[in-house]
Formats: C-alpha cells, sequence, structure tokens
C-alpha cells in the first residue's frame, strides 16, 4: 500500500468530479435549494384542514364557534346539513364535521352541559389527532369566553409548566433543514462513489488501473477519501451558510465535533456506495438498488418519524445501518448540544459498522475485479 | 475532389431502376456534420457496399436508406417511394430488412434463438403454421438449428449475426441493409456469412443488398462500393473501377488514395525491417498450459508460447477467443487456473505489483480519463507507475513530443479523434518505459492512414528500443506485420508461426485462407457431433409463392392485436428472465410498503420519561403513577437534580421530564396554586408535539380523576362536552391511516417506472429500432409494453392487500371486488403514466429518477395523502383534482377503512377509467417512429 498512491488517484477523482455537470448540479441542488424547500415546506401540523359545521342552534354561541375557524389552520368551514354529513366525509371531503346541537347556548347558560359532537376522519392521521385538539381547545375557549361574560369560572388548582427544550416553538423548519442534510449527506456518498466506479467500469479504466501498481484497497479507498471530502465540504458549508445563515437554524453544539461525526459517517455510507456499485451491473441496475436502499435507510433510522413508533424488530435490524447512530449523534449534537461525553457510543457504532461495510465492499470489489480482468 | 465524375460511372444495375436515391442529403448530430449533401444512386438487384473507417456517416446513411432515421434534409427514395412520408414508409418498410451495427443489436439476449425469430415473425402476422416453416427453413440454412434454445445472448459472435440474419430475412424482404454485419467476427463465421448472403441471393435473385463494412477485403467481392470519408461520399463505382480511375492493387491503397490530401500528408506505407539478429536467444515471455476458467467456461485452454525480447507477437482471432485473457495471464495481471509463466526468466506472480511496472498496457477502448486533459492523463500515469518526481515534466514533455501529441496537450482526451485517442494511449501505456507493451485490438476503428501511422510508432519501438509487442487484432494485413503470430479459436492455440510460414503450412494463398483452413480444422473436431453442419446441407430457402402478403390489410394495418400480443410477450419474457427488475416489480413494492407504513406511522408509545420528584409524598407518586402507568411512557430512574436532568436530557435518554415542587401536597390540600414543571426534548418536533398532547391529556385526567375524589367533580368539569368520535378508524392508529393510503403510491411509482424503463431500455440498447423498421404502429408498441406491466401491477396489488390484511391487520371493510376494479383501471392509468414520460426520456438513469419525481411528488402532496385534494390551492389543487392517485386513494380508503362499495364510490370511478386511455393516446402521439 502506498499513501502516495491513494492521493493521486484521489485527485483524479475529484478531478473527473469537476468535469461531471449533472453530479456537480446534484450536489449544489442537494446543499442548497433541496435543504431550503424541505425547511420551509415542511408543513405545519395543522395546514387548511377542511372542516364542515353543522349548525343546528343557530345562536350567537354557534355563530361564535363557527367563526373560529379559520386559515391557516383551518379552510373557512362550509354549513352543511346532518343529512350530507355522511357523504362529505365517506368522500373524503371533510376532515372533521362540527355538530353542534340545537338549543345548545340555551342549556349552556342554563348549566345543563350541552354536548357537542365532532367527527373526525381517522384516516387522515396527519390532521386527525392534532387537528382534534385544536378544536377541542378552540371550543372550550370559546364556550368560556361567551360564558364568563355571564358568570365566574373557577381556576384548576394545579397547573402544568411546560417546556420544550431545544426548540422551544417546535419550529419544524429546524428540524427539517438539519435532516435534510443528514439525508443528502447519506443519499449523495452513496451516489457519488457508486456512479464513479460503475462509471469506471462501463468506460474500462478500472481495468485500465489493474494493470498499474495499484492495488484494490488503493482504489477504493481514493475513492472513499475523494467522494467523502466532497460531500464533507459540503455538509459543512450547507450547516454554516444555508442552516444557520439562510434559515437562522440556531446550532446548540460544535459543528466541528458533528463533521467528525459525519467523516465517520462517510466513511460507512461511501463503503456502502462501493458495494452497491459492484452489485450492479449498469447504472440503471444501480438506480433500481438505489431505490430499495435508500429509502428504508432513510425513513427508518429514525430522521422522519420517531423510533419509538416503529415496532421493536425494525428498530434492531435498523441499528445495523450507520444512518440510525448518525441520526442520533447529529440530533444529540446540534440540537441538544452534547458533546463527545455523550455521544461517543455512536461514533464507536459508526466507525464499526464502517469498517465491516469496507471490509465486505473491499472483498466484494476485489472479486468483481478478478471477475472482470 | 472527383466525386461527380466518378458517381455517374454507375454500377451493374444501370438498367433496372436504382434501389435507393438520395439527393442532397445532410445529417447533423448537433454540430458534428454526420453526412454532407451526399448524392447517392444504389443500383437494385446487386451487393452494394459502403466502405470507410468508423464515424465517417456509413451507419447514419443506412440508417436513413432504412427508414429508421428521421430525415434531416434533403431526399431519399427508396423502392420508389419517398422516405419522408410515413404512407410511404409503412408500405415498404414489410420489403425491407435492416440489420444494424454491433454483434446482436436487434436481438433481445435472454431470449432464445426461437424466441428472438418468433417475435419477428409474429410482427409481420405470420400464423403458427407459417412461422414454425419459416423458422425451420432459415435455421436449417444458417445452422442455428441445434441451438434453438439457447440465449441469444450466449451465442458466439458469429452466430449471432447469423441470428440477425434470420429475423431480417423472416419477411422475405426485397432489400436487405447489413451495418457491419461481420465486424469482430472470426474469418470462417465471416466466410459462411457471406457465403450464406450468396445462398440467399441465389434464391431470390430480385433483392437488393446494401452493406456497410471496414473489412476491405470483403468489399473487394462486392458488386459496386461507395468509399466515404468525413460524411462524404469519395467515389461510387464497381470495385474493378476503383482500382483503375486510382491506379492502385488493392482496395485498402485505392481508399487512402481517395483521400483528400491534407489526410493523405505524412503517409507513408509501413515497412518492418527485419530483427538484428544479436537480440535473439533472451526469452521474454514464456507459458506453459496456461488455462483460465471461469466457472464452467473454459476462457483459455492449456496454451504454451515463447515470445523473445523485442519480438512483434501477434494474436488473432475472433471477439471472446481468448486472446484478453491469455495476455493478461502471461504478464501476471490475472492469475491462471492452471500453468505457469515466465516474464523475463522470473516466475510471473499476479501479486506482484513490481512485475506490472515492466508491462505497458493498452486495452481496445483507449481506457483514458476523459475527464482529464491529455497532459493529466500522462501525469497520473507516470505516478502511479512511481517514475520519479523530479522526472515527470521531463518524461511526459518526452511522450508528448514523441507521439506527436503537442497540438493537443491541454484537451480532454474525448473531444479528440480517434487517431489521436490511440497514439495517447499508446503514450500512456509507454509513460514508465516499460520492456513489455501489451496491446489489445489497439487499432479496432481507426482509419487506415491513422492506423498506419500507430504502426510504424510499433515498429519504432520494437526495433530501436527493443520493446517486446504483445498485440492482437481481427485484421488480417495487421497480423502479417507481426514477427510471429498465433491464431486463437475458442480458448485453443490453434498454430504459432511466422505469418509467412502459416500461410506456407497450410498451402493457402493468404493468411486468411490459412486461418479458415485451421479454424475449419478445428471446428470440425467440435461440431463433429452437431447433427446439421450449415455448409454441408444447404436447406432451401423459404419459397416465395407460399408467403403471405407480408402487408396486412384494412384496419389491422394500422391496429394488429396479434402484433400487440406479441410485443407483449416479448416483454413478458424479458422481464421474466431479468432479475434485477422482476425484483422490484413484486419485492420492491413490498419492502417499500414496509417501510412506508413503519417510517411514517405517528404512533409513538414507550417514550421515556423520569421525575424529579422533590416532595415525595403520596400524591406526587400517585402523580408519577398516572403517567408511568400509561402505555405511551416508560419510566426511567429518577432524576437527582437539575443537572442531572440536563445531561440526560442532551443525551436523549428522556423525551419528558417532570418536576414536582415540594410541599406539593400540602399546597394541594391548602387550595394553594401549584405548578407541575415539565420539560420536553423538542429536537424532534412531531415527538413533541406527540408527548405534550400526552401529557396535557394525562393532566387532566389526573385533575379529574381527583376532584372526583374529593367529591366536587363538577366544579372542575367543563361548561360543555365535546364528544369527540374519531370514524373510520376508532383507535386513531396511523397503520390502518396509512396502509391504504401507501397502495396507491407503491401502484403507482413502481408500475410507471417499470413500464418507463420499458421503453427506454430499447432506446439506450438500441433494440427501439426494431419498433422502427417494422409495420408495428405506435399504438400496438405501447400497448404492448403495457400489458405485462399491468398484469404484474395486478399481482403487486393482490400482494399489497393481503400484507395488509395480514401482516399489518388492516381489516378491508368494504367491497373487495370494488377495489380490485378500481386497482386495475388504475394501474393502467400508472403504466399509461411510465409510457408517457418515456416518450421523452433518452437514459434509463433518467427514467428512474425522472419518474421517480414526477410519480412521488404528485401522489404524495396532491392526491390528498397528507393534506386533503379539498384543503389545496392553485396549481397542486388543478394537478390533484385530475391526478389518478387522488381517485384511486378515495376507492382504497373508502373501500379499506370507511366500508364502502361501488355505489358509494362510482364518482370516483369516472376519471380513472379515462385517464388511462388519455395519457396512453397521448404517449402515442408523442412517440416517435423514427429516429431524430
Amino acid at each position: 500500500m502506498r499513501a502516495a498512491n491513494i492521493l493521486h488517484l484521489g485527485v483524479k477523482e475529484l478531478r473527473s468530479l469537476t468535469r461531471d455537470p449533472i453530479m456537480l448540479v446534484l450536489i449544489a441542488y442537494a446543499f442548497t435549494f433541496s435543504i431550503y424547500t424541505a425547511a420551509t415546506a415542511m408543513p405545519e401540523t395543522l395546514n387548511k384542514a377542511p372542516i364542515a359545521i353543522v349548525d343546528e342552534d343557530r345562536s350567537p354561541l354557534s355563530g361564535r364557534i363557527s367563526s373560529a375557524f379559520y386559515p391557516p389552520y383551518f379552510v373557512l368551514p362550509k354549513f352543511i346539513t346532518q343529512a350530507e354529513m355522511d357523504a362529505r366525509m365517506d368522500a373524503g371531503l371533510d376532515t372533521f364535521a362540527l355538530n353542534i346541537p340545537p338549543e345548545f347556548q340555551r342549556d349552556l347558560l342554563a348549566g345543563r352541559r350541552p354536548t357537542i359532537q365532532l367527527n373526525v376522519d381517522a384516516t387522515r392521521m396527519s390532521q386527525a389527532f392534532t387537528g382534534s385538539g385544536y378544536i377541542q381547545t378552540i371550543v372550550a375557549d370559546e364556550v368560556r369566553a361567551f360564558a364568563q361574560r355571564y358568570r365566574d369560572i373557577a381556576e384548576p388548582p394545579v397547573g402544568l409548566a411546560l417546556r420544550v427544550r431545544f426548540n422551544p416553538q417546535l419550529n419544524k423548519s429546524w428540524f427539517g433543514a438539519i435532516m435534510q442534510v443528514i439525508n443528502n449527506v447519506t443519499m449523495l456518498s452513496i451516489v457519488l462513489t457508486g456512479a464513479a466506479l460503475i462509471r469506471e467500469r462501463e468506460h474500462g479504466t478500472v481495468e485500465h488501473l489493474l494493470v498499474m501498481p495499484v492495488t484494490p484497497f488503493e482504489i477504493m479507498t481514493s475513492k472513499v477519501w475523494a467522494m467523502g471530502f466532497v460531500v464533507l465540504a459540503a455538509s459543512a458549508f450547507a450547516l454554516v451558510f444555508m442552516v444557520q445563515g439562510l434559515l437562522s437554524v440556531p446550532i446548540e453544539g460544535s459543528i466541528a465535533l458533528f463533521l467528525a461525526g459525519t467523516s465517520v459517517h462517510l466513511f460507512a455510507t461511501t463503503s456502502m456506495g462501493i458495494f452497491l456499485g459492484t452489485l450492479a451491473r449498469s447504472m440503471p441496475q444501480f438506480g433500481l438498488l438505489l431505490m430499495l436502499i435508500l429509502l428504508p435507510l432513510q425513513m427508518l433510522s429514525g430522521g422522519t418519524t420517531p423510533r419509538e413508533s416503529m415496532p421493536e424488530i425494525v428498530q434492531y435490524i435498523m441499528l445495523a445501518a450507520p444512518n440510525t447512530h448518525f441520526v442520533m449523534l447529529a440530533q444529540a449534537i446540534l440540537y441538544r448540544g452534547a458533546g463527545l461525553a455523550v455521544v461517543w457510543p455512536q461514533f464507536i457504532a459508526i466507525a464499526a459498522i464502517g469498517a465491516a461495510l469496507f471490509g465486505l465492499a473491499l472483498a466484494r470489489f476485489r472479486k468483481t475485479i478478478a471477475a472482470m480482468a | 475532389m472527383n466525386r461527380d465524375v466518378l458517381a455517374q460511372t454507375g454500377g451493374p444495375g444501370d438498367a433496372a431502376p436504382p434501389v435507393a436515391c438520395l439527393r442532397d442529403v445532410t445529417l447533423r448530430y448537433g454540430k458534428v456534420h454526420a453526412l454532407s449533401e451526399v448524392s447517392l444512386d444504389i443500383p437494385a438487384g446487386c451487393m452494394a457496399g459502403l466502405i470507410g473507417p468508423d464515424g465517417v456517416g456509413k451507419s447514419s446513411l443506412l440508417a436513413l436508406i432504412a427508414g429508421a432515421r428521421k430525415i434531416q434534409a434533403g431526399q431519399v427514395e427508396v423502392l420508389g417511394g419517398d422516405m419522408t412520408e410515413a404512407s410511404h414508409r409503412r408500405t415498404v418498410c414489410p420489403r425491407i430488412a435492416y440489420m444494424p451495427q454491433g454483434l446482436g443489436k436487434n436481438l433481445y439476449p435472454t431470449l432464445s434463438v426461437f424466441e428472438n425469430i418468433d417475435f419477428f415473425g409474429r410482427l409481420f402476422g405470420h400464423d403458427g403454421g407459417e412461422r414454425a416453416r419459416r423458422i425451420e427453413a432459415l435455421t436449417l440454412a444458417t445452422g442455428l438449428r441445434p441451438f434453438l434454445d439457447r440465449p441469444a445472448g450466449k451465442l458466439s459472435g458469429g452466430m449471432k449475426q447469423k441470428l440477425g440474419l434470420c429475423c431480417a430475412l423472416i419477411h422475405d424482404p426485397d432489400l436487405l441493409i447489413l451495418d457491419e454485419p461481420t465486424t469482430g467476427v472470426d474469418p470462417l463465421s465471416r466466410r459462411q456469412f457471406w457465403e450464406l448472403i450468396g445462398r440467399i441471393r441465389h434464391t431470390r435473385p430480385g433483392m437488393s443488398v446494401v452493406v456497410a463494412t471496414a473489412y476491405m477485403e470483403e468489399a473487394a467481392r462486392f458488386d459496386w462500393l461507395v468509399a466515404m470519408d468525413a460524411g462524404r461520399v469519395l467515389a461510387a463505382e464497381t470495385p474493378q473501377g476503383l482500382l483503375k480511375h486510382t491506379d492502385t492493387r488493392s482496395l485498402e491503397a485505392a481508399f487512402i488514395a481517395l483521400l483528400p490530401e491534407d489526410k493523405r500528408r505524412g503517409y507513408r506505407p509501413v515497412e518492418i525491417p527485419p530483427r538484428p539478429a544479436e537480440a535473439d536467444g533472451e526469452t521474454a515471455i514464456e507459458a506453459r498450459d496456461l488455462t483460465m476458467r471461469f466457472g464452467d467456461f473454459t476462457a483459455v485452454d492449456h496454451v504454451n508460447l515463447r515470445i523473445q525480447r523485442g519480438e512483434i507477437f501477434g494474436f488473432l482471432g475472433s471477439n471472446g477467443c481468448g486472446k484478453t485473457t491469455t495476455m493478461k495471464m502471461l504478464t501476471g495481471l490475472l492469475p491462471p487456473s492452471e500453468g505457469r509463466a515466465w516474464l523475463f526468466g522470473h516466475e510471473v506472480d499476479p501479486h506482484d505489483l513490481a512485475t506490472r511496472r515492466r508491462v505497458g498496457y493498452m486495452s481496445q477502448f483507449f481506457s483514458l480519463y476523459t475527464e482529464l486533459t491529455v497532459r493529466q492523463n500522462l501525469e497520473l500515469h507516470a505516478r502511479l507507475f512511481h517514475v520519479p518526481v523530479e522526472e515527470i515534466p521531463h518524461r511526459v514533455e518526452e511522450m508528448i513530443g514523441r507521439f506527436e501529441l503537442a497540438g493537443v496537450a491541454d484537451m480532454l482526451p474525448g473531444a479528440l479523434p480517434l487517431g489521436h485517442r490511440q497514439r495517447l494511449s499508446l503514450a500512456v501505456a509507454m509513460i514508465h518505459k516499460p520492456e513489455m507493451l501489451i496491446l489489445d485490438e489497439p487499432t479496432s476503428g481507426v482509419d487506415p492512414v491513422a492506423r498506419d501511422a500507430f504502426w510504424r510508432m510499433l515498429v519504432e519501438l520494437s526495433r530501436h528500443d527493443g520493446v517486446t509487442i504483445f498485440i492482437s487484432t481481427h485484421f488480417m494485413n495487421e497480423a502479417g506485420r507481426c514477427d510471429r503470430i498465433s491464431l486463437m479459436h475458442a480458448g485453443l492455440v490453434l498454430a504459432t508461426d511466422t505469418p509467412a510460414a502459416l500461410t506456407k503450412q497450410r498451402a493457402a494463398d493468404s493468411l486468411e485462407d490459412a486461418f479458415i483452413g485451421y479454424l475449419e480444422d478445428a471446428t470440425a473436431v467440435v461440431e463433429a457431433d452437431a447433427p446439421l453442419r450449415s455448409d454441408r446441407t444447404p436447406a432451401p430457402m423459404p419459397a416465395q409463392a407460399t408467403a403471405t402478403e407480408a402487408g396486412p390489410h384494412g384496419w389491422r394495418r394500422f391496429f394488429d392485436p396479434r402484433r400487440v400480443v406479441s410485443y407483449a410477450r416479448r416483454e413478458a419474457l424479458e422481464l421474466r428472465r431479468d432479475p434485477v427488475r422482476l425484483t422490484l416489480a413484486l419485492v420492491g413494492s413490498v419492502i417499500l410498503m414496509f417501510v412506508m407504513g413503519y417510517g411514517i406511522s405517528l404512533d409513538v408509545e414507550d417514550l421515556t420519561f423520569a421525575v424529579l420528584d422533590r416532595d415525595q409524598t403520596t400524591v406526587s407518586r400517585d402523580y408519577t403513577l398516572n403517567i408511568s402507568g400509561s402505555r405511551y411512557f416508560v419510566e426511567q430512574p429518577p432524576i437527582t437534580d437539575y443537572d442531572d436532568l440536563d445531561r440526560r436530557m442532551r443525551a436523549g435518554k428522556l423525551s419528558l421530564a417532570i418536576e414536582i415542587p415540594s410541599s406539593f401536597a400540602r399546597d394541594i390540600a391548602r387550595g394553594r396554586a401549584v405548578e407541575i414543571g415539565a420539560w420536553i426534548d423538542g429536537a424532534m418536533p412531531t415527538r413533541a408535539e406527540t408527548v405534550r398532547g400526552y401529557v396535557q391529556g394525562m393532566h387532566a385526567h389526573w385533575l379529574a380523576t381527583k376532584a372526583r375524589e374529593a367529591g366536587h367533580g363538577d366544579a372542575l368539569a367543563g361548561l360543555a362536552n365535546l364528544e369527540t368520535r374519531f370514524r373510520y378508524n376508532p383507535d386513531v392508529k396511523s397503520l390502518v391511516a396509512m396502509v391504504p393510503a401507501v397502495i396507491p403510491l407503491l401502484l403507482m411509482l413502481i408500475p410507471a417506472m417499470l413500464a418507463a424503463l420499458s421503453v427506454v431500455r430499447e432506446k439506450e440498447l438500441g433494440s427501439i429500432t426494431n419498433f422502427y423498421v417494422t409495420p408495428t404502429t405506435r399504438l400496438e408498441f405501447l400497448l404492448g409494453k403495457q400489458l405485462p406491466y399491468v398484469v404484474l401491477s395486478a399481482l403487486s396489488f393482490l400482494l399489497l392487500t393481503l400484507l395488509a390484511v395480514t401482516v399489518f391487520g388492516v381489516p378491508l371493510k368494504g367491497s373487495f371486488l370494488t377495489l380490485t376494479a378500481g386497482a386495475l383501471l388504475y394501474v393502467g392509468a400508472a403504466t399509461a403514466v411510465g409510457l408517457l414520460i418515456s416518450t421523452f426520456m433518452r437514459s434509463q438513469i433518467a427514467a428512474l429518477f425522472g419518474t421517480a419525481v414526477l410519480t412521488i411528488l404528485p401522489a404524495a402532496s396532491f392526491s390528498g395523502m397528507i393534506d386533503p385534494v379539498s384543503s389545496l390551492q392553485g396549481v397542486g389543487r388543478l394537478i390533484g383534482e385530475i391526478y389518478p392517485t387522488t381517485h384511486f386513494l378515495t376507492i382504497a380508503r373508502g373501500t379499506f377503512s370507511k366500508a364502502l362499495n361501488f355505489s358509494d364510490l362510482y364518482a370516483s370511478f369516472i376519471p380513472l377509467a379515462l385517464a388511462g386511455p388519455v395519457l396512453l393516446g397521448l404517449s402515442a402521439v408523442l412517440l416517435k417512429k423514427q429516429e431524430n
């Protein structure tokens, strides 16, 4: 093994990359526009939820409740009849239907605790759960405010002071921006190395390298460092200028520590890219493989939904993926300001997975190359 | 030059009208002129040849005549009609057969010999008996009869070309167009191929044949020739006429004489001085019983060789006969399965990198880094070969000077003509001054002038620098220049000697004849047990009289279900034999269903929490128990102080931390205001929101319970009740909600992607030409492509539904028949979306990602999967209203969760039923029947 070979071959990879406009555009897109849209387009929990109201009371109070629903959380409510309600919900036109019974206001003022019925289309998870909470609060507030004009209302004896740490406003763009950086780090490192390997195979230049005094280990290591370096630099740029700068997301912890973690992660993912590159015989096959690999990596690693929501077996399987640990590490460092004392287990896990992937990829790479020669 | 004069002399078919007339035909690819104002009359009823090196426009010209490529400028008349008119093309295409360039380019490699021919027979509307008869006659004539079940991809080069010919001849064409049919084929197969053409012409004397070839020896036997260079016609007349006009003795020389002045400049014939006697003796390479096996396949079979220092040693043989593998083993690049080799007296060790430094290698594809400039390529190789750093600049300059690359040193290799790239490859191979050069078919595709210049360099390296040169080629005249050659076939070395000695041993006229003699001996042994030999039992060609007229009549001309079925059958067969695509089609959707089902799930349970209990009373413990008793939270060891709280939250160990103040119980009892503190980990906002909801609910519940226990329930209860009914999914389970939505998404994404790939794949691999030149109409082609994927997607639908009900436990409450009917219409539309996308995609990789983006975005964002269409606005709303996913989503949710049936959902069926035909029609309009 010669370090000089690895260096020169890596420089060659970088030079090749600068001449590949498609990949350059992909990198630029992934670390600017894509992060920006992922951060800003992340819908708030409740966004224009369609609501219909069956108002059988037609009192000032029912009018007051109806007018409390407005964009952006809700669309302006449609007033429908009891009969229309089922058909509209079956057709999926409304997520919520609020049924205000006759004599609601009178019963309320008489202290008879009347009941409003809220129908929720629970097949629409995204809106159903949070939406019904909002509606409950809105209705309760309106009723209370209305009733307060007529009598005193007791405060509950024990208060609950809820504080959200690390992201007090639960601003989704904070989360979306950083998770997009993480997803793009994985995606690009796999695509760049895998595609570079396949392109070399298609052009016959890998074969050419083999007649030179270089070993498969050197060829592979050069790709790992070169592509890893590009993605690392791009993600550092994205973190500083896009996430902190343009999107002004506060970063609690040390960016240097995060980038150190990213390098370890890149070691694992670039190895994975090479492994996939040896499995696929052509670009199209690589593309198909990518679809089946990348999506699970991104969606089940805890970067999209909480790991707690997955079945245990899935949680265990996903511990074998570097992404899972990288997401933990990134969340700990970037949001919670954790230091190395906290995240060292993730560093070790990713490094171990990376070493295994690298070994696997190298064995596979040697084998395919022997078959090609 | 004197093109006009020569063109007028015409060929032997003067009496009959020409089979093809071209007037001022110009063809451009971007800025490159492939053809410039070509005017030509190709005589009918004879063998007409196009000669010239690669890239001079021969293939473009043939594609225009065949109607496979769109005419940009000028006039092309073939078989008496204008080829710009679609109606004429449709009329004559059953009379034309076209075999594009590249071994087996128009064949389907995973299909067997029989299936390939059968497919073409079906396209031309032959019925079962007719096809069987024709296939028998054709395979008998070509000697393919014993190999009917072998996949086309596993045939040798010669057999592939014979199969291509069978496919081309199945419909008795009047004009046969062959684009370099014998390139890369061994000389015996080449000779058999031309004999076959001869016999076919004998049985069908009226048939015209137009051939492009790079072999001048072959061209000498044609009736009439067109010499081409740089998109222009240099001359067009009989071979004899060409020789006479140029006053030369060989066609190769005649061609060089016809080249414009600036190309010929500096041309000198190759002269090879005899090897100096004193060089003899030292052995550069020696091999004993070298054997290489790849699985069952023996690529190289017990090869013995001895090559001397400074010798030019040639390997002659067809593609895939083991030349390259032998070379690599001899020089230690590939460890042999058996046998030994010595390099300069040392035994070759493949793991010894030092050996590689003594060898320079140049492969047949000039595998240079096209992203690096000429100079950068040289520098990189110098570094990798460990040329001392201080010497590199000097060495690079030396190579640039020696191989005449000064003018192009800072250009990218991709932009250079082939001849320059070839010299650069040689320079790269020589940069570390190796003692031996291995050149694997270094001259393919290079024009004769550049080829000879290259040989002069080789001669100088050998004679002047004493470099041992080991070269493989399939050009006979190049083999003749070697000091010694080995004839190889199917992994065996047939003979090794000087070219002259070999010719003499066989008492042959030429090296080619000698080689054929050896080949015939070798194949006679191999095929002795094969009952049918093509040249011994020439079968009669299919009789014309019994042939049904190829052109169908009436409506079948525009839409013939048989052709649809033919395409569908073929697509299904190919798909069945492509594991990667098949896996994606069936397993892919299952994997993705799991991923999405769990990945989008919002059911959060087992969240971690811990308590900082400063009160430590039964009341405070009761509060804690209220939380830890629920299925949502799991209690962790208590928090000791704020530092502990902070540390554990930063580490992500706690999703929720509760602080109960001291004197909590006492204050409640006294009715004083107390406050419980709760910290939520906000790193993941969705999870934090869920936690917040849970905590608020539990807090309220605890208060209510306490109040009831204390006996003043009413005071705390609200003023009014809000009774929430979660309909269709009473437990508010994510999976129940997500799974019926994921099915429509997957049934859009994967069928569309597969359908798009199926068309674009043909574009990329070249077999789309079969659609261009056969009577298949656009709609037939598209429907044929679509059918297998509709069936496959329907299967996938059943699989997904089964999974949803069993594994995910989502009950199907409504009508299964309604869901299935909707799914069938939907996958029809989804595959049509893919076909539509395929009409404007060129590469498979673009089709793959293009389809992913174009289907996922509208399906996931605008179709009501997350936000209902009714809450969208603007363009998103418009797309949502018409996109098929919207309507199938309503059907899927309706049947799965809402217990609906057809009468409730018919409104969603109408747009869904329209979508498929509309999209398919649009694709048919946009699909091109010719290459641009």
